[in-house]
């Protein structure tokens, strides 16, 4: 077992496998990937069109749901084929040798099929952000539209359309914004591995992720959907042909989130170093493992109710038309029973982040860890209990609406617990203002606002006057994007100087920070009054006296849109115009992670580490390092084996 | 690679996805359809005409068979557009040919005319019993402005039936006219309210959910 | 390393907070809370405003205690203002543990605090103005209840009044100091009746009637908004109602239910849900309900009975 764990690994890598199977992987990239996804693409279309053309349905509207939902799948699967996720299992499908793909390969790796969790994480940041900035521009026509409660600037058509493909790209783009990108990145570094349990799959989560993003996209071709991102039918069974971009989208990017899902927590239990144990796993893991329970339980729900979308909507079934048997409430439970969970997809990687940064800078231990990590379990329980608070008005049993009402409150109790880390954190502190921890107390700000309106929307009374207003929509960009948007900004100035080895420009990062967080608030803060004042979210029209708020809104999302230009400038900038080399660990934190050497080496650690103290002793005098590199020669990884204290996975990491 | 040339190579490929940008919502933007403008088709302060038909059948474009409207322009030719400039404060006179059969109405309501006087066929009417005759094709309607005509439908199995715009006179049609007077300034949503959108669950989808077949807007200019 | 049991600090944001609560929360009740939306003309509007203004009285310390503590931590605990030297503060873990369970137990007294009130709140003026379904659990006293249909379709509201012969119109007129029940149905997809000044808010959902109740107590105009998107029209979708006085509004139901005598005939008979031609253009939406409108049993709870509205009434 020892020889097991300690195996020199320099030049062990994946690259020194011999290339088994056809050998196809080096010769795939993402140009194969486009070629083989439009001749999948245009594959489906024709046998849709094949089996579909004699329907009633399309006779009368000359619309053909059949050919677009298979041309979209066939695609995807295209992208998935060109790319060469699928070698693996059809290799060993004919009994073929499996095929392992290049790692090297300078910055092409990154356009292809890699097998690197560090390569996968920066293709999932360069992904997120793509699909963030889409979004972005797409929340600024919005505001363009709403400038005036009667001139209309898109038309009501286009403008459904434009709200409908902001709201889905940026909630596929937020469940996967932290999770994608620094989950990959970050868990095996910090929990002591050399990979993810399944790199295989990590990577095929990635390429799913970015077929969805194409998917989506070409509902706008298609006139787009009128339903907004929440779907509704029956409207979304009258809906025209982008509303089957919508259902094939959700349901391609739901099979990698619970792709990914099953991945980061079989990672997180099996592959910890020695010496790793629950109590020093680092907060973030904590987040991520509360998140990946969430990807794994909820998400399938909707999968399963885009199925059922997609067959009302091709084979004429009718599991959400009344008039023939089905209910337009099924679609609303569904939804909501995977959409409530989602919502704290997108809030627990960014309470674990924070939890990361705040004690590298006040210089002190984190407060209440246990609590902290005992406050996302509970979230991530309470979140599957919560779903009908959506629907209060909707005409269900109203027998039931206390019940939720008092669940969702309770929710509050262990979102309680993330402040009391926070602020406890906070305590007489040493502060450094560096870009990563002003992120971090703006996440603080902007979430309070966030997490007390949700109170406000939990209580049925005032829910009758607020439900479905731009107060609901201020609300959750609150959370989301002032707390998911701004602890993942705070996360990459904390550690792409890990991931990329360069600097990035202070000054440059201090004015996103400040631009971003004063002109959010110009932007969302009105926008709860005005939902207060009665305006309904997705409308194009609205009373005349809202015309001042909502102008000023418009104006502040402008720059707010605006700051992300800083961001790409200070981005490209750094990394590649004027790079300056990153010191190995510039924050001067005990993450494992900071441990390694920059740029972090294909195999991350040249022995596993054994843990042997708790991950936040800042500013305890003699506080012992956070883990022994020295392989088996050292005393402390034969204590961890003695001991046994977490490491049965790392034993098996090869 | 000097940094000089990094900073040109960034700014070119900045300089292309902004013109991406930029083509694109331009590409959106034309989808919409044009805005036929009467306003300066007559002096100020005079009545303004407003000639309209509806087919069962457009007949081009990407989608040949949906049922859609037409607006004459000023110059006197056929406009598959619903969105017309038109003067504040002036009275419109519209001229409406029905060239799409009808039937029975989903709701009732809409059979009874509000806030105009209409003709059809010359003969003042102020309710239509949708069960009779050929029933109600669709509606022309202004919520804002609290106007509704229903449109009798013609016989579909007449043999000079329309199936393709434009329509001629010498087809199968009603001739509804009535008159109104525009608000001030500001756009009024107008639109049809019989489900006519075929093949569409509740005949609510394709023409009736897309601008510029069987809704748009009176764009009243100062 | 020593951890003073008093701090001065502790001291100083208490004093901030308390003061700041004081003076914050009286004036937002008292000042700014009367002209919170949406406004008090009926008794569920009414109550939401409190509701609202409650909820925002018990969250205002909350955020000031967050905001003055942070706001306190990032001036005097920066590192610039701190020598290098002073020793870390470092928590004991029995006082730790301690304010972990008091800050547990404040926050869950406050939410327990806030569930309560905001059921009272709901099940007290009988459903709060909320859709109920078509089995409202709570209903309103009152033995005289005037029932309105409302039945959203693509994209336009109408109005069935059953106690006058079932008429449909596109006009709202509701008479003041009566109680209200809203049947809201839809002939297509979901909609929702957003009555923002009277505190109404209900899904429109096909085939399902979804009751809400008010009380009306002021004259005047209000705003009707469609709440669920539904389609491009969507954000077109709006009209005004009126709240009038009762011999008024008496006046306008019979004069309007003769005026539309010959439309009201072809209407199919009045029920509370009705089953439209999901296909397409042709066809009527047909009555739907097995026990035909009866005037009298109207919900299954049996204290509530409907009778005929009239001025003798009032």
């Amino acid at each position: 077992m020892a020889s097991t764990i300690d195996t020199p690994i320099a030049g062990r890598h994946v690259s020194t496998r011999p290339a088994g199977g056809l050998g196809l992987n080096r010769y795939q990239n993402v140009f194969t990937a486009f070629v083989v996804a439009a001749g999948g693409y245009l594959l489906g279309h024709y046998i849709g069109n094949v089996i579909g053309s004699g329907y009633v349905s399309v006779q009368g509207g000359g619309q053909n749901d059949v050919a677009i939902v298979l041309a979209l799948t066939f695609g995807a699967l295209g992208w998935l084929l060109g790319i060469g996720a699928l070698n693996y299992p059809l290799a060993k499908l004919v009994g073929a040798s499996p095929e392992y793909p290049p790692t090297e390969g300078g910055w092409m790796r990154y356009f292809r099929f890699s097998l690197d969790h560090k390569v996968v994480g920066m293709q999932y940041v360069i992904a997120t952000l793509l699909f963030l900035f889409t979004g972005g521009l797409l929340a600024m026509a919005i505001r363009t539209e709403l400038l005036n409660p009667t001139i209309h600037v898109l038309g009501p058509g286009t403008y459904i359309a434009v709200v409908g493909e902001h709201g889905t790209i940026m909630m596929m783009m937020a469940s996967s914004l932290v999770i994608g990108p620094l989950g990959n990145w970050l868990v095996p570094l910090m929990i002591g591995s050399r990979r993810m349990a399944f790199p295989r799959v990590e990577a095929f989560s990635l390429w799913l992720f970015t077929a969805g993003y194409m998917v989506i996209l070409t509902a706008l071709p298609m006139g787009g959907f009128p339903t907004g991102w929440t779907g509704y039918a029956p409207l979304q069974t009258q809906a025209g042909g982008g509303m089957d971009s919508y259902l094939v989208g959700f349901a391609i990017i739901g099979t990698g989130m619970v792709l990914a899902g099953f991945n980061l927590a079989a990672t997180i239990v099996t592959c910890r170093a020695p010496g790793m144990t629950w109590g020093r796993l680092p907060i973030f893991v904590w987040s991520v493992l509360a998140t990946a329970a969430l990807l794994v339980f909820a998400t399938p729900t909707l999968i399963c109710a885009g199925l059922f979308g997609i067959l009302d909507r091709t084979a004429q079934t009718a599991f959400y038309v009344n008039e023939h048997g089905g209910s337009s409430f099924l679609w609303e439970n569904l939804f909501w029973f995977f959409g409530h969970p989602e919502v704290y997809i997108m809030a627990l990687p960014g309470f674990g982040m924070v939890g990361e940064m705040l004690p590298v800078f006040t210089g002190k231990q984190l407060f209440g860890y246990k609590v902290g990590a005992a406050g996302m379990i509970g979230v991530a329980l309470l979140s599957f209990f919560v779903w009908q608070h959506h629907l209060f008005q909707s005409g269900i049993n109203p027998d039931m609406r206390p019940l939720f009402m008092l669940t969702t409150e309770l929710i509050s109790i262990p979102t309680g617990f993330i402040f009391l880390v926070g602020l406890g954190t906070l305590w007489k502190a040493r502060m450094r203002m560096e870009p990563p921890m002003l992120f971090c107390l703006a996440l603080y700000f902007n979430f309070l606002i966030g997490g007390i309106t949700g109170v406000f929307l939990s209580d049925v009374p005032v829910n009758v006057t607020v439900h479905g207003s731009f107060f609901v929509l201020a609300h959750f960009h609150y959370t989301i994007m002032g707390g998911l948007v701004f602890a993942f900004f705070g996360g990459l100035y904390y550690w792409l100087p890990k991931m990329t080895g360069k600097t990035l420009n202070r000054k440059l990062s201090l004015a996103h920070f400040w631009v971003m967080f004063i002109f959010f608030n110009l932007t969302f803060f009105p926008l709860l009054i005005v939902g207060l004042l009665g305006q309904p979210r997705r409308v194009f029209e609205y009373a005349q006296r809202l015309q001042p708020l909502n102008d000023f809104a418009s104006v502040s999302a402008y720059i707010l849109g605006a700051s992300f230009l800083i961001f790409i400038a200070n981005f490209v900038w750094s990394i590649w115009i004027d790079p300056k080399p990153a010191p190995t660990n510039p924050w001067g934190s005990r993450g494992l992670e900071w441990q390694v050497p920059t740029p972090v080496p294909a195999y991350n650690f040249e022995h596993i580490p054994v843990i042997v103290s708790d991950p936040y002793l800042y500013g305890v005098p003699d506080a012992p390092p956070v883990a022994d590199f020295g392989g088996a020669s050292s005393p402390a990884y034969a204590a961890a084996l003695a001991g046994d204290t977490a490491g049965d996975g790392a034993a098996r990491s090869e | 690679m000097k940094r000089g040339a990094r900073i040109g190579i960034f700014a070119m490929l900045l300089g292309i996805a902004t013109a991406l940008v930029i083509m694109t919502s331009m590409a959106f933007l034309r989808s919409e359809p044009i805005t036929v403008d009467y306003t300066t088709a007559q002096p100020k302060g005079q009545p303004v005409h407003l000639t309209l038909q509806t087919v069962s059948a457009i007949g081009f474009g990407d989608n040949p068979n949906w049922v859609s409207y037409l607006a004459e322009s000023p110059q006197g030719k056929w406009v598959h557009s619903t969105l017309w400039d038109l003067p504040a404060h002036t009275t419109i006179d519209v001229t409406l040919y029905q060239y799409d059969s009808g039937g029975p109405l989903r709701n009732q309501e809409r059979g009874v005319v509000q806030g105009v006087k209409p003709t059809l066929n010359g003969k003042l009417f102020s309710l239509i019993d949708s069960y009779k005759g050929n029933g109600v094709g669709h509606t022309f309607s202004i919520p804002r402005l609290g106007i509704n005509v229903p449109l009798a439908g013609v016989n579909g199995n007449a043999k000079n039936f329309c199936n393709a715009a434009p329509c001629p006179l010498s087809d199968a049609h009603n001739t509804i006219k009535f008159s109104f007077t525009t608000p001030g300034p500001g756009q009024y949503r107008w639109q049809c309210f019989v489900p006519c959108g075929l093949g569409y669950l509740y005949g609510n989808g394709g023409p009736m959910s897309t601008l510029g077949y069987m809704g748009g807007f009176l764009k009243v200019v100062a | 390393m020593s951890t003073p049991r008093r701090s001065n600090d502790l001291r100083t944001m208490v004093t901030i907070w308390l003061i700041l609560s004081a003076v914050l929360d009286p004036v937002y009740f008292w000042v700014i809370g009367p002209h919170m939306p949406p406004g008090t003309m009926t008794d569920s509007a009414a109550g939401q405003q409190f509701d609202i203004n409650v909820l925002v009285v018990t969250a205002l310390p909350v955020v000031l205690a967050v905001w003055v503590y942070m706001a306190y931590a990032v001036i005097n605990w920066r590192a610039s203002k701190i020598p290098a030297d002073t020793p870390v503060f470092v928590a004991d873990p029995k006082r730790a543990t301690r304010i972990q369970v008091a800050w547990i137990l404040v926050t869950a007294v406050t939410v327990m605090w806030a569930f309560g009130f905001g059921v009272y709140e709901l099940v007290v003026p009988a459903g709060a103005g909320g859709g109920e379904g078509p089995n409202p659990v709570w209903t309103p006293t009152s033995k005289n209840i005037l029932p309105i249909q409302v039945i959203g379709q693509q994209w336009l509201w109408t109005y069935r009044y059953p106690t006058f012969g079932g008429f449909e119109t596109t006009q709202l007129m509701i008479p003041n100091n009566t109680e209200i029940a809203f049947h809201v149905t839809s002939l297509d997809v979901i909609h929702d009746f957003w009555a923002y000044q009277l505190g109404v808010k209900a899904d429109a959902n096909p085939q399902e009637d979804n009751v809400a109740f008010t009380h009306t107590a002021q004259v005047g105009r209000f705003t009707v908004r469609c709440d669920e998107l539904c389609g491009i029209w969507h954000g077109a979708m709006y009209d005004y109602g009126h709240i009038v006085p009762k011999a008024t509004f008496y006046k306008w139901a019979t004069s309007t239910e003769a005026k539309l005598a010959s439309q009201t005939k072809l209407l199919p008979p009045f029920a509370w849900i009705y089953t439209p031609d999901a296909n397409g253009a042709d066809g009527g939406y047909y009555p739907n309900n097995v026990v035909p409108y009866n005037k009298t049993e109207l919900y299954s709870s049996q204290h509530v009975r409907i009778t005929q509205y009239g001025a003798k009434n009032s």
